[in-house]
């Protein structure tokens, strides 16, 4: 092995990257506009959630608890009657129905109890949940404001603060999870498609007639593209997530971008790995629909990992993402220091390693 | 027949079969025409020649309607041939075999399927076309190989598969762009007189050849001579070696080309035959035998090359000559044998025998993406020549091979002969002793061909390399020292070219080899000469109908075509299909919108019975898990930094005298915000568990008369278990149906682009909508299977409960099914390469699929952009209805607003990809 060679061949793969245009415009784009936009895309937790009221008390208590769903939160009521609700609700036009019923009011004064039915879509999982909770704040809040009079209970306050994040802005999460699933799709997609293209203009052919170790050819592959993606990511996190979409970043980019580059390893080595698998594009195409949805879907970045059965929990500990996502969210969000995040840099490198290893014997043994 | 075909056949034979005016033609800044005007013969043999680059190729396809004309005027068959009427009623009159070894064919298609799949394309019912494809192939020789892959054939009978395929629809015109070039002697010999054979069947057939064998354009009728993008000379062959006073094609070419060109030309100084016998050998090989499986590439080859001597080595491609070069390299380890260089096994391990050897292979294989200068820079660095001594050394070799100008421009820029010389060079960067040459001069004008071989006779003679060449030029076989001849992966004879000749008795080399060949194949040899067809014995076929707009055999020619392709490559088809159920099996269980089992540690500076009774009402709960306490703030921190902790809560000191006395009294509650998703849902939990302690201590105190009491009531309704897989499945099963049906089709198009079977949508009568539609057939019906399969996964597997009407579920899987293939063959029409489509499919499915169709969050409450896209994005509505037949048992008469826009959806894809797909090259 000379350090020499992998550092021109390298060097070569950079100037070859330089000359085109299309990938290179897909990188920009996936550090900028894709960040951005799909930030922007994502909505507040709950935003604008479609409810209806059916009112059959017509009271002013009634009416008081249907102007209180505002935006952002919520989308205007529609008023409809009892009979219009399932239609709707099957056709998915509302998520919440909220039925008051007849004389509701007055039952309230009198101390008999009423009953309110609130109507949840749970097949939109995500408004569903906290969906409910506001609701069923919001009517509390107005019937107490109501009777504010006869109010005699205890006033325990809650007072509840989200650290790390105090608004709950999910713009936070979106931008810095799209940022690591750019920095996945690219390496893979970036060494694997190297590796074909230069199988298929013959030029591996012309490389293994020289000096060169399969270990040097790959390195070089993995050093190049490698820095590339490391290169963009600093530069999306600093101009487009801190400078562009304001996202405060609490750790210390420095250990962030350390685990990049493991991560980075990695993903390189898949690209590799999925590049000697797939006999031609197409295939490579197709088998990176594979391995890319499950990554970025069950790697934690789209939904928590502690709620996943066991069983792909402790499978997903074998993919870098997942790692990297963990070790991403310490640092950045909650401001964690290597003490913190150390075993997962240490799963790191020997997911790395073995990936490296394992793609080896295969890129040796696809030269044959 | 049409009127137009009847009033074609009665007119008066044309003169000529096609008429060029100001021809010029340009890719990029490139010039590939230079203002042609051109009347070629009809009913004649007529040669084009010149070396690569020249124009050739862009002449002919702009005659064969292939190209679009950019400026001149092109007349073909009595027509204008920019005109889409003319060129459509002339589809069945030309063929057009494109350059490249079985370029138009397919290579997983077996003989009889390619023959047949342009049988189809001309409309011909089953009858006419077995009888025609067993006519063609009994008269080529292919009759045994009717199940072959195209793909496993020699050039040779590739070439003759081709032209089978150019001849299926008794073509006006034929059209042959460089058909010989890579076939062994043998071929090229049956191919020519398979041509003459049916061309005095059909007097009336005019052929138009491009050549780069001045030997085969000796016996055309007429050449026009190119040269640049510009016509040299045009003419009968004698008429042109009389004009130039030449006795060979090949000088009267060189004596044509404009004065500069010439002046670069020297003749070939004749090399006195060297004595090596006291030479040292530099290559050995010794039953030299390569498997592939069970099939044998070289088989038991031997030979000796001493140090110096001009090897060379002759034979069709795929008979071997590229393994055994390999093999000696030691870039492949032989099966069994032995390889040696200067005594010494070759070990591919061994990186000092590789520094001795240089190496340049058959297509231009150096980077195009650097400069001459980077090219050889790398290379020299790569072969570890000393940093100081590597300017030196690219200056020498510029000098030596006329680089020096050249520098700094890109390969792709320079002309074919140019960047022959600079393979040579980058082989040379290293002073190697033994030089490997694989067909380095195939398609390079005869004067940078002479160029190349002064430098190998320098080298040979001067500096004592070795060189190693293969060539299909007998008269560059004519100036090795040995030559050997290959076939079908044996050595048939190795001599000097005058024993060779000597003991065939034979006047020429090529006479000699074919004698070889015609003994190594024996019978099939003999069967293999054309038998003509007894002409009464000739069923008469109808002539092709005429034209018709849409017509249901070509869109089948495609589907078929599609379909074995797919089903011959098993892992395409095996992704294609259980693909889907994976992802699916993933998702399904991944993405999990359940929030439980979070960590939660108090605390608790009260520690009295109703500070413990709070807590008590939490940690029952299922959602939440409780941690070991909290010693301080301290702490607090340090386990919500390190993620272990998602909720703390604090209980001030006096918490339960405070209470007891209805004061005021605060209690602290953090949640980890990191993932607000899930801290949204975790601060609902937190909100109902502490209003509901309130309610109940109210009660306690007042007991239930108290005012202001009342219940809300929640249903959860479609999904009562709130189970994360009954919402996920139905919302994946569009995601999937999407995203590898639209990759396939994206592939599907695109892939004949890069790989230029494409030319035969440009040249044979099928239309724009059928190629499409053809195309799309497939993968429905793949994506078809695709749905069922998700379908019987998610209802027994995943065991989520199918309440509505399967035959709205099924007929929204159709239409959409439809967009997705619809929208793949759209996005593969803007683009040229396999990568672009993989990149563009993935980008413009995957996000708006998955964040901007319903799947997580709902349409109605996107903002922005997204919501745009998830109002006009067909798999929004596919959601609601795959949800509403899933979850809400719904039928057609709930869902028909959702079925509106799936109905649009396809079709809409289809016009633009028929408007954007163009039926001519540009």
């Amino acid at each position: 092995m000379r350090l020499a060679n992998i550092f021109h061949l390298g060097i070569k793969e950079l100037r070859g990257l330089l000359r085109d245009p299309i990938l290179l415009g897909l990188i920009v784009y996936s550090f900028t506009i894709a960040v951005y936009t799909e930030a922007k895309a994502v909505p507040e937790t709950l935003n604008n959630a479609p409810i209806a009221i059916v009112d059959e008390d017509s009271s002013p208590l009634s009416r008081r608890i249907a102007d209180s769903f505002l935006r952002p939160y919520f989308k205007p009521p529609a008023m409809i009657t009892a009979g219009e609700m399932d239609a709707r609700m099957d056709a998915g036009t509302d998520t919440f129905a909220l039925d008051i019923p007849p004389n509701f009011q007055s039952d309230l004064i009198a101390g008999k109890s009423p009953v309110v039915q609130l109507n949840v879509d749970a097949t939109r999982m995500t408004q569903a949940f906290s969906g409910s909770g506001y609701v069923q704040n919001i009517v509390s809040t107005e019937v107490s404001g109501f009777s504010a009079q006869d109010n005699r209970a205890p006033t325990v306050n809650l007072a509840l603060r989200a650290r790390f994040n105090p608004e709950l802005n999910q713009m936070w999460f979106a931008s810095v999870m799209n940022v690591i699933n750019n920095v996945t799709m690219l390496a893979i997609i970036l060494t694997g498609t190297a590796l074909i293209r230069e199988r298929e203009h013959g030029t591996v052919e012309h490389l293994l007639v020289m000096p060169l170790t399969p270990f040097e050819i790959m390195a070089a592959k993995v050093w190049s593209m490698g820095l590339v993606v490391f290169v963009a990511t600093l530069l999306s996190l600093i101009f487009v997530v801190q400078g562009l979409l304001k996202v405060p970043i609490e750790g210390s980019i420095a250990l962030f971008m350390a685990g990049a580059a493991l991560h980075l390893l990695a993903a390189t080595a898949m690209g590799i790995a999925l590049a000697t698998l797939a006999g031609s594009m197409p295939q490579f195409g197709l088998l990176l629909m594979l391995v890319l949805l499950p990554l970025q879907i069950l790697s934690g970045a789209t939904t928590p990992r502690e709620s996943m059965p066991e069983v792909i929990q402790t499978i997903m500990l074998a993919a870098p993402n997942t790692h990297f996502i963990l070790l991403a969210q310490a640092i950045l969000y909650r401001g964690a220091g290597f003490s913190v995040v150390w075993p997962q840099f240490a799963w790191l490198l020997v997911i790395a390693t073995v990936f490296f290893a394992f793609s080896l014997r295969g890129f040796r043994k696809s030269l044959r | 027949m049409s009127p137009e075909q009847k009033a074609m056949g009665m007119e008066p034979k044309p003169a000529y079969v096609a008429r060029l005016k100001d021809v010029s033609h340009s890719y990029g800044g490139t010039r590939a025409i230079d203002g042609i005007t051109l009347d070629l013969p009809a009913g004649r043999m007529i040669g084009l020649i010149g070396p690569d680059g020249v124009g050739k190729s862009s002449l002919l396809s702009l005659i064969s309607g292939a190209r679009q004309i950019q400026t001149g005027e092109v007349e073909v068959l009595g027509g204008d041939i920019r005109s889409a009427r003319h060129r459509n009623r002339t589809y069945p009159a030309i063929a057009y075999m494109p350059q490249g070894l079985g370029k138009n064919l397919y290579p997983t298609l077996s003989v009889f399927e390619n023959a047949d799949f342009f049988a189809r394309l001309f409309g011909q019912g089953r009858e006419e076309r077995q009888y025609r494809i067993a006519n063609l192939l009994k008269r080529t020789g292919l009759s045994g190989f009717d199940d072959r892959p195209a793909g496993k054939l020699s050039g040779g009978m590739k070439q003759k598969l081709g032209l089978c395929c150019a001849l299926i629809h008794d073509p006006d015109l034929l059209i042959l762009d460089e058909p010989t070039t890579g076939v062994d002697p043998l071929s090229r010999r049956q191919f020519w007189s398979l041509v003459e054979d049916i061309r005095r069947e059909r007097p009336e057939m005019s052929v138009i050849v491009a050549t780069a064998y001045m030997e085969e354009a000796a016996r055309f009728e007429w050449l026009a001579a190119m040269d640049a993008g510009k016509l040299l000379a045009t003419g009968s062959p004698w008429q042109l070696l009389a004009r130039t006073g030449s006795t060979t094609l090949d000088d009267a070419f060189i004596a044509l080309m404009p004065e500069e060109k010439r002046a670069t030309h020297k003749a070939i100084p004749v090399h006195p035959p060297a004595d090596f016998t006291g030479a040292d050998f530099a290559i050995e090989a010794e039953g030299l035998t390569m498997r592939f499986g069970d099939f044998t590439a070289v088989d038991n080859v031997s030979f000796r090359i001493r140090r110096g001597e001009i090897f060379g080595f002759l034979g069709s491609n795929g008979c071997g000559k590229s393994t055994t070069m390999k093999m000696l390299t030691g870039l492949l380890p032989a099966s069994e044998g032995t390889a040696k260089l200067f005594g010494k096994t070759v070990d591919p391990k061994d990186m000092d025998v590789r520094r001795r050897v240089g190496y340049m292979s058959q297509a231009f294989s150096l980077y195009s993406e650097l400069t001459v200068r980077q090219n050889l820079d790398l290379h020299a660095r790569l072969f570890q020549l000393p940093a100081d001594a590597i300017p030196a050394r690219i200056e020498e070799m510029g000098r030596r091979f006329e680089l020096t100008d050249v520098m700094d421009a890109l390969p792709d820029a320079l002309p074919l002969g140019v960047r022959q010389r600079l393979s040579l060079a980058v082989a040379l960067i290293h002073s190697p002793e033994v030089l490997i040459l694989d067909e380095p001069t195939s398609g390079v004008d005869p004067i940078a061909r002479d160029q190349l071989w002064a430098a190998l006779i320098e080298l040979s003679r001067k500096d004592r390399v070795t060189i190693f060449i293969s060539t299909h030029f007998m008269n560059e076989a004519e100036r090795c020292d040995r030559i050997s001849l290959m076939h079908a992966g044996k050595v048939l004879v190795s001599d000097t070219p005058d024993a060779i000749r000597e003991t065939r008795h034979a006047t020429t080399l090529e006479e000699a080899f074919i004698a070889y060949l015609e003994d190594a194949i024996g019978e099939t040899a003999a069967s293999s000469t054309p038998a003509l067809p007894t002409a009464e014995g000739e069923p008469k076929f109808t002539a092709p109908p005429r034209h018709r707009a849409f017509d249901l055999r070509r869109i089948w020619s495609y589907s078929l075509r599609e379909t074995l392709e797919i089903r011959r490559d098993p892992i395409r088809a095996t992704l294609a299909l259980i693909g889907s159920v994976i992802l699916m099996f993933v998702i399904g269980y991944g993405i999990n919108m359940d929030v439980k089992d979070l960590t939660f540690a108090v605390l608790d500076r009260d520690d009295t019975v109703a500070s413990r009774d709070y807590i008590a009402d939490i940690a029952g709960s299922r959602y939440f898990i409780e941690q070991p306490p909290l010693a301080d703030y301290a702490d607090l921190d340090r386990r919500m930094r390190d993620g272990s902790l998602k909720l703390a809560i604090e209980i001030p000191a006096g918490f339960a005298g405070h209470v007891a006395r209805g004061h005021d009294v605060e209690i602290g509650a953090w949640i980890d915000g990191g993932m607000p998703q899930r801290a949204e849902t975790t601060r609902g939990y937190v909100q109902g568990m502490h209003a509901h302690w309130l309610a109940q201590k109210a009660r306690e105190i007042y007991g239930d008369a108290a005012s202001g009491q009342f219940s809300i009531e929640t249903r959860f309704r479609y999904n009562p278990g709130i189970e994360s897989l009954v919402a996920m499945v139905p919302a994946v099963i569009p995601l999937l149906l999407l995203l590898i049906p639209a990759m396939l089709a994206a592939l599907s198009v695109v892939r004949e682009k890069e790989l230029g079977s494409i030319v035969n949508f440009y040249v044979t009568p099928v239309t724009r909508l059928e190629f499409l539609l053809g195309k799309q057939l497939p993968y429905l019906a793949l994506g078809m299977m695709n749905a069922v399969l998700l379908w019987l996964f998610a209802v027994l597997v995943f065991q989520v409960p199918f309440t509505g009407s399967l035959a709205a579920f099924a007929a929204a899987a159709l239409l959409y099914v439809s967009f997705a293939t619809a929208f793949g063959l759209l996005v593969s029409t803007f683009m040229s390469s396999q990568i672009a489509a993989i990149f563009g499919t993935t980008l413009m499915t995957i996000i708006p699929a998955v964040q901007f169709a319903g799947m997580i969050d709902p349409v109605s409450s996107l903002q922005g952009i997204g919501a745009v896209i998830g109002r006009i994005y067909p798999t929004t509505y596919f959601n609601i209805i795959s949800r509403g037949t899933f979850s809400k048992g719904l039928g057609f008469d709930s869902l028909l607003e959702a079925f509106l826009p799936l109905i649009l959806a396809a079709p809409l894809l289809i016009a633009a990809s028929a408007f954007f797909l163009k039926k001519q090259a540009r």
